[in-house]
Parts: C-alpha cells; structure tokens; sequence
C-alpha cells in the first residue's frame, strides 16, 4: 500500500489562547516498499505526520490517502473509513513504547492487539501461535517470557515486548517513532536488524522517525526531511546528505561519514559515497591506494 | 480529548485582576461567595451579577472562556435545580401540581431560578480566580495564607509544596495519558462504544501503565530534590514575594460595597418570593 499525503495541515488546540499550526501543507508520497526515514527536530510536525498515517490524528485539512483507489484503499479524510481495519494494517510503535504495558503477563500484552484487531479468532491455541511468532520475531524465548510481568523485564526487553505486542497483527505498513532512543548501540543495531528481517515480508513498508542520522543513512532507502510543518528534502539518503550544509542551517545533523566528506572536501579532496560507512571506508581506501600509487609512481622510489 | 478537563484553566493576560495579590484574591473571593448566600432576594443577586460584569471586564478574559467553566458543571446545576423544583416544600403556597412527595408550585419554581443563579455566580466568580491566578501563585498565596496554623504544628509548607507539585503534574500526566492512549488506540483498544461497564474496562490498558509512570516520576523527582539538598521549610527564602498594594486595597473596597450592598438589598427591598406576590 502506497501513502500519499496532498497538502496536509493540522492545527493543536485551534480555538485556544495558544494555536499551534503543527503541520503547514504536507506533499509526500510513500510508494509500497520503502524503507522510509523522516528527519527532523522537535516540533517539526514529524511525529503530527506519522500519527495521521494511523487515524490517530484525524485528518482536518488535506488529503491523506493509504492504498490504492476504491476498496483496497483507505481515505483517511473520509469520516466513514474503516479506522479500525486500517490500524490494523499500519502498525504505529510510539517513542519509549514500553511505556504502553500493561498486561500481567508478556502473552496477554502482546495478545492485546490481536484481540482487539482480529474479533474472529476465538481458538486461544491460535492466539498463543501468533503471539509465539510475535515474540520469536522479536528475538524473544516465547517460553521464558510468556508468564512473566513486563514490568520484571529487563528495559530491551520490554521494548521487545512492545514491539511484539505491535507487529503481532502483522501490519504491511510500520511506522516507528524514534525506536532506537535510549537503546544503547548493541541494542540499536539489533533493533535495525530486527526491522531488515521483517521489511520485505508480511512487512511491506517500514517508516521510521529518527534523530539519527547515521541510523538514517545507513538504513533507509529515501527519506523526507521535515521543517516547520513542511517537507524542505525529499529524496535518497545520499541525494540528502549531499546538502549537508542546508541541513546544518536547518539546525540538523548529519551523518559521522559526511561530517568526514565535508572536512575532507575543505582540504580539496572530494569523495563521491552514498554515505553508508561501507561505502564511504571503501572510496577512502580506493582514494588512499590510488594516492599511494600515484606517488609512488611519481617520486620513482 | 482529556485537554479541555482542568477546571478553570489559566489565562494569561496582563491586567488589573491578573497583577493583584493571591492573597488578596483569594480572601475577597471568600468575601464574594458570603455575598452570593447573604443575598436573599433577587435584587441582591443582580448587584452580584454587576460586580461579576465588572471583574471580569477588568481581568480583560474573554466572557466565553469565563462560561466555559459553567459547562462543566452545568450538569449538577441542571440536576440540583430539578431537585429543587419537585423536592422544595417548605413554603408551598401556590401548588400547581402534586403527586406523593411530589410537589411543584410557583415558589420552588422561584426556588429553583435563585439556586440555580446562585451556583451559576459561584462557579462564575471562582473560575474568575483559577482564571486570571497561575497555579504557583495560587499555592504560594494559600501558603501564606495558612501560615498562623504553624503554631499549631500543622504542616503548611508541606501542603503548599504537594499543591503546587501536583499542579505542575497535572498537564505532563495529561500528556502522558493522551500519549498512551494514542498508543492503545494503535492497537486497536476502542475507547468510544460500548455501555458505561465497557468503557470503564478499556480504560485499564491506559491507567495502569500512567500510574506506573506516575510512580516512576514521583521517584524520580524525589532524588532530584534530595540532589539538590532539599530540607523543608527551614531557613527557605522565596523568589517572588508577595506584596499588598493599591489594587488590592481597591478591590476590598468594591467587594466590601459589594457586601454592604447586598445586605441593604436584603433590608429593604423584601425575600425572593416579593416577585410572585407581585404577580398572583
């Protein structure tokens, strides 16, 4: 299911002392696949956006479409969609999720999605299946955890759990808000792992909200930088950082290697990457051997 | 959803109400609400009504978000003026109707008018307080306030402190508690249907997880004070002080012919019912 979003605004508390227009006109298009980053810094409507992608936010002003046109597709506008059937469909994974338990048990908490969403599994074994892969797809001993108190768990797992506890629905479309705050680095490359290992599967599009920007580059396959409301950047990762100094003034950062390409390109040597740390190392060795050739060749030592 | 909850949110503004003393506020307050039960006829109640008009024209609030206040209690008024009109007996005189324990008549209709004018006056002037008051000064006034009950042991600057602390809890659990029920939501938790058993049900996915959280700050914020060498009231001084000044004494004055007014009103010009006899 692709997303297209036509000029989407939206104002917090609009008939307050104190309005806040979060979203200014957003264009952005989606297409089934992706592996999407949005970028952007606190109170640039990012998380506004993203909320809207699941009817949480309903749309006031705009167009927001999910899917094609007619009975495959959602019209997030339309009073009469199916918001029920469409959160189904596109799973949302909040900020610091674990703060979402509730359950006495890991199998319940994860089982609660399900139960809500699927109405006509009534089979518990069916339930108990689902909510097995569920956490075996997070990396979880469904044995181990399924009677314990989420609130025993160790901070990774019960973001685990939570992300179990989303997925178990198999959504085609996930968005994530910041999922890697606070992991430290062993975890956030689990977690990346995690999400490549589902993408491509039941899986279809993974958006993710992010700070990082070498989480960014190195993972996504487009991303959209948001700015006051507005998308300023659209395009490859690469295509993106290539305009480090837009994104400086913009007040954001940019990936370790192009903070490299930058210095490297103040000295006169301009390398040509895609911003990975795979690619980036490989065109610095390629330029370093070459260099080395060259002055060997030249000084004939 | 939960934002429009808070009972007389504040609204900044920068006017002759907004600058006067807590203190000041909060006692002429009290002032204010004696004048609407000493009033005894509707005369009375309509001096109170223009001395509404008049404080809130000077705190420079919006008329609309004054009686947005009222909405949220305009249930008990409505339940309490039926009450009123079918249980008032003591001075039935022109029955219209009756039925057992029953009754109406033209005086529980006036009754029900008064008391229903009388709590819409004071749910009007207290918001006029929470209004054009912040929070911290609310606290800081009731503190100062409170202070003779020192000599009797009794805890003020504790209490002050658990006010304003769970004041300042108050949009932060807001927004956790929207927070987790986007969430929910995203996993298809359906707040909206069902009968009152139901939705109490659905709401347990949100309220254990906020007061888990709540627990969580409440601890976390504990060893932030014991950082920082928190020890209670001895020896603090305060950033703000509060000070009396010409507004205040003003202020007294108009409340004091307020009072003085109201019982006047009372003296001369006869009870609640003089309008009926007026009529029938």
């Amino acid at each position: 299911m692709r997303i297209v979003a036509k000029g989407l605004t939206y104002t917090y508390n609009p008939k307050s002392p104190f309005p806040s227009q979060a979203l200014k006109g957003v264009d952005l298009t989606i297409e089934e696949g992706e592996f999407f980053g949005i970028i952007g810094h606190t109170g640039s409507g990012k998380s506004t956006f993203v909320q809207h992608l699941n009817a949480l936010i309903k749309v006031t002003g705009g167009e927001l479409r999910i899917g094609g046109i007619g009975d495959a597709g959602y019209d997030l506008a339309d009073k009469k969609c199916n918001f029920l059937e469409l959160r189904s469909k596109v799973g949302m994974v909040f900020q610091y999720p674990e703060y979402q338990l509730f359950a006495e048990t890991v199998e319940k908490d994860v089982a609660f999605g399900l139960k809500n969403f699927r109405r006509d599994i009534k089979d518990e074994k069916e339930i108990a299946a689902h909510v097995k892969e569920a956490l075996e797809t997070v990396g979880l001993n469904y044995a181990a955890v399924k009677d314990c108190s989420p609130f025993e768990l160790s901070g990774g797992q019960k973001r685990r759990v939570a992300i179990a506890g989303v997925i178990v629905t198999k959504p085609e479309i996930l968005i994530l808000d910041e999922p890697a705050a606070g992991l430290d680095p062993l975890g956030k490359q689990e977690l990346m792992e995690l999400l490549h290992s589902i993408h491509g599967g039941w899986c279809k599009t993974i958006v993710i909200v992010s700070h990082d920007m070498d989480e960014i580059a190195e993972n996504c396959t487009r991303a959209a930088v948001f700015s006051e409301g507005k998308v300023v950047m659209e395009g490859k990762p690469a295509e993106i950082f290539r305009r480090g100094e837009e994104l400086l003034s913009l007040g954001l950062d940019v990936p370790t290697t192009a903070r490299c390409a930058m210095l490297l390109k103040e000295r006169g040597i301009r390398i040509d990457t895609d911003f990975t740390c795979d690619d980036f190392a490989e065109k610095v060795l390629a330029l370093y051997a070459e260099g080395k050739a060259g002055k060997e060749g030249g000084d004939a030592q | 959803m939960l934002n429009d909850v808070i009972f007389g949110q504040y609204y900044p503004q920068k006017s002759f109400v907004h600058r006067m003393d807590p203190r000041a506020k909060i006692v002429l307050m009290i002032a204010y609400i004696v004048a609407i039960f000493l009033a005894n006829n509707f005369y009375g109640l309509a001096a109170v009504v223009l001395f509404l008009i008049v404080a809130v024209l000077f705190s420079r609030v919006p008329f609309g978000s004054v009686l947005r206040s009222v909405k949220m209690i305009l249930f008990l008024i409505v339940f309490t003026a039926i009450l009123n009109l079918f249980f008032y007996s003591t001075e039935n005189v022109h029955l219209i109707w009756q039925w057992g324990i029953l009754s109406l008549s033209w005086e529980s209709v006036i009754n029900m008018i008064f008391l229903a004018l009388r709590l819409f006056l004071l749910v009007m002037g207290t918001s006029i307080l929470t209004l054009t008051t912040a929070p911290v000064e609310l606290t800081d006034g009731i503190e100062s306030l409170l202070k003779p009950l020192k000599y009797i042991k009794f805890p003020v600057h504790e209490l002050a402190l658990i006010m304003s602390i769970a004041l300042r809890f108050i949009p932060t659990l807001m927004d956790e508690t929207n927070r987790i029920i986007a969430a929910q939501k995203a996993r298809g938790a359906d707040f909206e249907t069902g009968g009152l058993f139901k939705r109490a049900k659905a709401m347990i996915p949100v309220l254990i997880p906020l007061l888990v959280s709540a627990f969580r700050r409440a601890e976390e914020l504990g060893d932030a004070m014991d950082a920082r060498c928190y020890s209670g009231a001895k020896g603090r001084t305060k950033y703000k002080k509060l000070t009396f000044t010409w507004r205040d004494l003003a202020a007294t004055f108009v409340v004091a012919a307020l009072i003085t007014g109201v019982v006047l009103l009372n003296i001369y010009l006869g009870g609640k019912f003089d309008i009926l006899y007026y009529f029938l």
